[in-house]
């Protein structure tokens, strides 16, 4: 028979070696698969696969600031899903923010001075995320709607919004695209720190992290944030406002999304389009969940994400294979790391049918 | 003046995805399993069966030789069994190894839509054709087969009965799938194991195969509006701004009838208790 006991808790290590053999496992199947498709040699697959993720200077910055503006996303779902408010509208968030962003390159672009410009991106991209976390958060406080719903409509009708300004702003007219905002002027472009077009991302993202890790961990808010997420009843108990809780959390969250949308458009972007956040509201969800909500954990988990997309992209490019190649990599990545999970909380073992008899009689 | 005989088949037909997917999903979700893998295992659904239509299809010389009977059966089957295998590895994840249902449902979608799109995108090369687009027109046309009898009842007919039989399939099971889960025995076991799988189990129920069953029967209904999708021809009209905003409006619909569900507060229009909870027995 086999039988399934819940864990006390796991050392870092073991889990760590747990997730890393399923990687491993996930990376064998995945070459496997490429070789049967296509009928490479495996080796050459996984050469492939890390020269898409290191092959050069480039790649590894493209790797780096893919890996910040996904960790910021993520970082801004944590703090909601460790109070069990299942914000899948990081996506629309994120859209909102770059939306507001394009507004303001736009339509000040050249009638206030830049700096000014800029501050008026920063407050008005994460101001536009925090509304639309705020909306679904309200309804989830006062009257407890399903927020997993909420959230994920409010993408859709953020995504028609980003629709509808694209073409009242397209340039040039009748091509459905932004195209470069301000190229000329490069009014509202983040500053660059030297040649480093992606570094600023990057360091602001690690100041997020860094800055959540405290909230989470020292603050009474972080602490309130996972009372709530382990029982309301409990919150509620103890003399914790729960709805003010809710509310206050996803304004955070949603201004976060806010700040990536700002980041994609005003750092490296300088464009809109209604794919910009690229999935990442959804990716985040899995980020933030295989790194249990906390911060520096994280770091890794978007690492691991990243690096499989782009090694597994660059070998449908290579070998010129459908781009849809990669999501099927990622996705039975994705599978072997959910549910190598089951190991980490879970001990399974066996025992004879006779050893259980003797049990049932003592 | 707006056209309403040409709208309505449009809307119809149009909605039957949609119809089918929610059909699946509410089966799904009344066991407890939130799927959000729907849209993946719609693309793998659809994919399948177009993949079985498209090898049946190329085996003949001349694609009118081909069994009608056949021509159909093939791509259901296909399809079934496609989205079944999606089913039951969502089942695998979520109900065996208890994994967390939004994240497994997420990275569903990733790999259903990556294999839909790769799948159909080699079989373009494997057909040789130029243009990108597979050519099933037999099937097709199988497909579109509507009743006889349709146009001899005019502008109703011309309205409600000028589809092809995924249509009508779409609506049988909608209606036989909520006289199950309202009327029936096994209807209630299965809500019961949504609402609080704790005391099923104490009644006797096996969660794990009621799970198991309740979520692939979704995924294969689910599977089923792949398939319609990908013998529908949608068309696209010219792209307005306005038109954008008005894209909007089945999504803002949607949140205001969870608002005001959610305000209303009735047992009977809420969500099962234990929706996306994973059960683990000794876990009380």
């Amino acid at each position: 028979m086999i039988h399934i006991a819940k864990r006390k808790e796991m050392p870092l290590l073991q889990s760590m070696a747990i997730r890393g053999l399923s990687v491993v496992l996930a990376l064998v199947i995945c070459g496997v698969i490429t070789t049967i498709l296509t009928g490479l040699n495996p080796i050459d697959v996984y050469v492939t696969f890390f020269s898409g993720a290191f092959g050069s200077a480039r790649k590894i910055w493209i790797l780096l600031q893919e890996i910040a503006i996904l960790l910021c996303v993520s970082l801004a779902l944590a703090p909601a899903f460790k109070m069990k408010f299942w914000n899948l509208g990081g996506e629309g968030q994120v859209l909102m923010g770059a939306l507001a962003t394009a507004a303001c390159m736009i339509l000040l672009g050249d009638k206030i001075p830049n700096a000014l410009l800029i501050a008026c991106m920063v407050v008005y991209s994460i101001v536009a995320g925090a509304v639309w976390g705020l909306i679904p958060a309200l309804f989830k406080a006062k009257w407890n709607t399903n927020e997993t719903l909420f959230t994920l409509m409010m993408n859709y009708v953020a995504a028609q919004l980003v629709a509808y300004f694209i073409i009242v702003w397209e340039v040039p007219k009748g091509s459905g695209k932004i195209g470069i905002i301000n190229q000329s002027t490069e009014a509202g472009w983040l500053p660059q720190i030297g040649d480093y077009k992606y570094l600023l991302n990057i360091i602001l993202v690690a100041i997020i992290t860094v800055l959540m890790y405290v909230y989470l961990k020292y603050t009474k808010h972080g602490y309130e944030i996972s009372v709530v997420g382990e029982s309301t009843n409990t919150a509620r108990y103890v003399g914790i406002d729960v709805p003010k809780v809710i509310i206050r959390t996803m304004l955070l969250s949603g201004a976060i999304c806010g700040f990536a949308g700002l980041l994609l458009v005003g750092g490296t972007d300088h464009t809109l389009a209604t794919t910009i956040a690229n999935s990442r509201g959804f990716t985040g969800v899995m980020v933030a969940w295989l790194a249990k909500f906390n911060p520096f954990s994280m770091i890794a988990s978007s690492f691991l994400l990243v690096f499989m997309e782009r090694g597994a992209s660059e070998i449908s490019t290579i070998y010129a294979l459908n781009q849809s190649f990669a999501d099927i990599l990622t996705g039975i990545i994705l599978f072997f790391i959910i549910g190598s999970e089951f190991f980490i909380t879970y001990r399974v073992y066996f025992t004879k049918k006779s050893e259980e008899v003797e049990k049932a009689d003592v | 003046m707006f056209d309403f005989v040409s709208f309505i088949p449009r809307a119809i037909a149009q909605s039957i995805p949609l119809l089918f997917g929610s059909t699946g999903e509410i089966i799904t979700e009344k066991s407890g399993n939130l799927n959000l893998g729907i849209p993946g295992v719609m693309y793998v659904g659809g994919i399948c069966g177009v993949i079985g239509s498209f090898l049946y299809e190329h085996s003949f010389e001349d694609p009118s030789q081909m069994n009608a009977a056949l021509g159909i059966l093939i791509p259901l089957v296909c399809c079934l069994a496609g989205s079944l295998l999606m089913g039951l590895l969502y089942c695998f994840l979520t109900v065996t190894l208890r994994v967390n249902q939004n994240v497994t449902g997420l990275a569903m979608t990733t790999f259903g839509v990556g294999f839909g799109n790769f799948f159909g995108g080699s079989l373009i090369k494997l057909a040789g054709a130029d243009v990108p687009s597979i050519s099933l027109s037999t099937t097709s046309s199988l497909f579109r087969t509507t009743l006889p009898f349709a146009g001899s009842f005019g502008v109703f007919g011309q309205m409600f009965l000028s589809f092809g039989f995924l249509v009508y399939v779409a609506i049988v099971i909608a209606l036989v799938s909520s006289h199950v889960l309202t009327k029936t025995r096994i209807g209630l076991q299965l809500r019961a194991v949504g609402e609080d799988p704790a005391t099923a189990d104490a009644a006797g129920f096996d969660i794990t195969r009621y799970k198991y069953v309740a979520t692939c029967l979704g995924c294969m209904i689910a599977g089923l509006g792949g398939l319609y999708i990908l013998y529908l021809f949608i068309c696209t009209g010219t792209d307005l701004a306005i038109k954008k905003l008005y894209k909007m409006l089945p999504y803002v619909v949607t949140i205001v009838v969870l608002v005001i569900t959610s305000v209303r507060n009735k047992r009977e229009n809420q969500p099962p208790e234990s929706l996306g909870l994973p059960y683990f027995r000794e876990d009380r």
